[in-house]
């Protein structure tokens, strides 16, 4: 009786941790497997040697022989390091100017009352909504009477295009949050409406500043139509362009290198959100959630 | 004047112009939107009204060509026939992969909004399709579906799931399309996963308690509460998604650029296809003008979707 009582006790115990795998571990571990296998496709390609890629009679998920021939190459015989300082120096500079118009805007916006404040508001979310497919090519008719061609600057004020609406966006949120009576009684202090937004209202915003300058990093890293079309001389190029156009010769896709300067260029990235993943998700869905 | 100024009160402001500008909420809120203003109409108003005026030209990459009314856009939909099919490969690209997107977003929220060992790890790396850039992680996917070394049809032959040699992914028009949807909905889906992830957290659990006391199914308490519940949020993410799927140009420009043979072109290849190897300026921005109407249906919708109520 006794061991028939605890029989029955011990089975929904383990259909519980069977029901637990069924419906939480292995759908987990299939959608880690779908997000992540192009990745490992990727780490895996680098180290194989040209006549292991193209060898499918063993199986392609494992690397026999590895080699670090299309490192060496991407690294010494290519204009990647130049790249990945275009990308850095146009990410790095167009974050800054986005920064510093939106968080004017965003404060303008978010605090001050004014006529038309409200409109105003509206135009730079329209904006943000505008793709760069309709606009890439008007565009080069301004970036070639600028003379501006060939140049990084071509991109660093292009970017702010679609990253200020986007960080303007998201500092109005973080700004209305901020409690109007801490400014009130800074400028009751005598403090001018500048001094209260610049050394009450923005230190008190940094994490907010801090995700914006996160999203227009990524966003301005991994921009291409632009970078596609403004840029051909192969040492002006930044990586997504370089990677897809220099590696490609007619038909012949060299694949370790291809791989090697993806990874590569995913890496940064993908580092900043691995230690910022919770603050970019409440950024992401901080306009969509508060709605 | 400052000596003067300074007699008068300590207490009071000084009252020089630029510093009442500074201190009045209308000056001030001006001036903080110049840089913004400036930079917006320089490179976004201006190219856009300008494009306006290129689409109903006859422009080239050195000249400014001359006024032809509406013969690009009757070029476009009278005689160039690959135009019409990426017309409708734009509509169903951004249909096919939106759908797919929603469904493996709400599975993918539902399933990480559950308690689990490494948390933060998972969803770091469930997301990250969505962060890295789009071409690069497109080039893996051009060589996962290589027509003769695809580790996706070696995979499928040996599990049995195709004969051997596996379908030559950009070779038929079939094909190629569904390739590329497969890749924009693997690097879309995650972004859907985590807005709906956060929505799903702001619904207060007492709902659900309720519901259950009420002898409500956990298929009645997902149409009953949840979806409700999340509708701003879908709705807001949905908008995001189709405009972004319906002017991509990242993905298909690198996976098939109109392989084969000019038929899986969408709207932004075609126009860049015109506008900038071939030349024709105002063709490609009559071609990408297309875009225009739907865009700015999509965000109108958006704009009352995501008014906020202050």
């Amino acid at each position: 009786m006794a061991t028939a009582v605890r029989g029955r006790g011990d089975v929904p115990l383990m259909d519980r941790a069977i029901g637990r795998w069924i419906r939480v571990y292995i759908p987990i571990l299939v959608l880690l497997f779908i997000t992540l296998f192009p990745f490992y496709w990727m780490v895996v390609t680098t180290f194989k040697s040209p006549s292991e890629l193209f060898d499918f009679n063993q199986s392609p998920l494992f690397v026999r022989q590895p080699t670090l021939e299309h490192w060496k190459e991407l690294f010494l015989h290519t204009n990647f390091p130049r790249w990945t300082l275009n990308t850095t120096i146009v990410a790095i500079a167009s974050t800054a100017i986005s920064l510093f118009c939106s968080i004017l805007a965003g404060y303008s916006l978010a605090r001050l009352r004014y006529r038309g404040a409200g409109a105003m508001g509206w135009g730079i979310f329209v904006t943000y909504l505008v793709p760069p497919t309709l606009l890439f090519l008007p565009l080069t008719f301004v970036i070639r009477s600028l003379h501006l061609f060939n140049n990084l600057l071509s991109l660093i004020l292009t970017y702010p295009t679609f990253l200020i609406p986007f960080c303007t966006w998201l500092l109005i949120g973080y700004f209305k949050s901020i409690p109007r009576e801490l400014e009130e009684s800074a400028m009751v202090d005598g403090a001018t409406r500048l001094q209260a937004m610049t050394r009450v209202v923005i230190p008190l915003a940094l994490p907010g500043i801090l995700s914006a300058g996160m999203f227009a990093f990524t966003l301005s890293w991994n921009e291409f139509l632009y970078a596609l079309i403004f840029l051909n001389d192969s040492v002006a190029k930044t990586i997504p362009v370089g990677v897809t156009q220099e590696f490609i010769h007619g038909d012949d896709f060299f694949w370790g290198q291809l791989m090697a300067g993806a990874l590569m260029g995913s890496v940064p990235v993908a580092l900043l959100y691995s230690f910022f993943v919770d603050q970019f998700v409440s950024g992401l869905t901080a306009g969509a959630v508060k709605g | 004047m400052a000596i003067l100024t300074e007699r008068a009160s300590p207490g009071i402001r000084p009252r020089r112009p630029y510093q009442r500008l500074l201190n009045s909420e209308q000056g001030l809120g001006y001036l903080l939107l110049v840089p913004t203003v400036l930079i917006l109409v320089v490179f976004l108003a201006y190219p856009f009204v300008f494009g306006l005026w290129l689409s109903l030209s006859s422009a080239e990459l050195t000249d400014a060509g001359r006024f032809i009314g509406l013969g690009n856009f009757k070029f476009e939909f009278t005689i160039d026939r690959p135009f019409i099919q990426a017309l409708t490969n734009t509509f169903l690209y951004t249909g096919v992969t939106t759908v797919f997107k929603l469904s493996l977003g709400m599975g993918m929220a539902l399933l990480l909004n559950q308690s689990f060992p490494f948390q933060r790890f998972v969803r770091a790396a469930a997301l990250l399709p969505w962060i890295i850039p789009t071409v690069l992680s497109t080039l893996a996917w051009k060589w996962m579906f290589d027509p003769t070394f695809s580790v996706v049809n070696w995979a499928a032959v040996h599990l049995h799931l195709v004969s051997y040699p596996g379908p030559n992914w950009f070779g038929s028009t079939t094909t190629a399309l569904a390739a590329l949807m497969i890749v924009n909905t693997w690097r879309g889906f995650p972004f859907f996963g985590v807005s709906i992830l956060a929505g799903l957290q702001t619904i207060p659990v007492d709902l659900y308690e309720a519901a259950r006391v009420d002898g409500a199914s956990r298929w009645n308490q997902f149409t009953h509460i949840t979806l409700p519940m999340l509708r701003p949020v879908l709705l807001v993410v949905l908008l995001l998604s189709t405009i972004l799927t319906f002017a991509d140009f990242q993905v298909p420009f690198v996976l098939t650029n109109g392989a084969p043979f000019n038929s899986t072109h969408v709207l932004a290849t075609w126009a860049y296809q015109w506008g900038v190897p071939g030349g024709a300026i105002g063709l490609g921005a009559a071609i990408s003008l297309v875009l225009f109407p739907l865009l700015a249906i999509l965000v109108a919708a958006t704009l009352v979707a995501v008014r906020r109520p202050d």
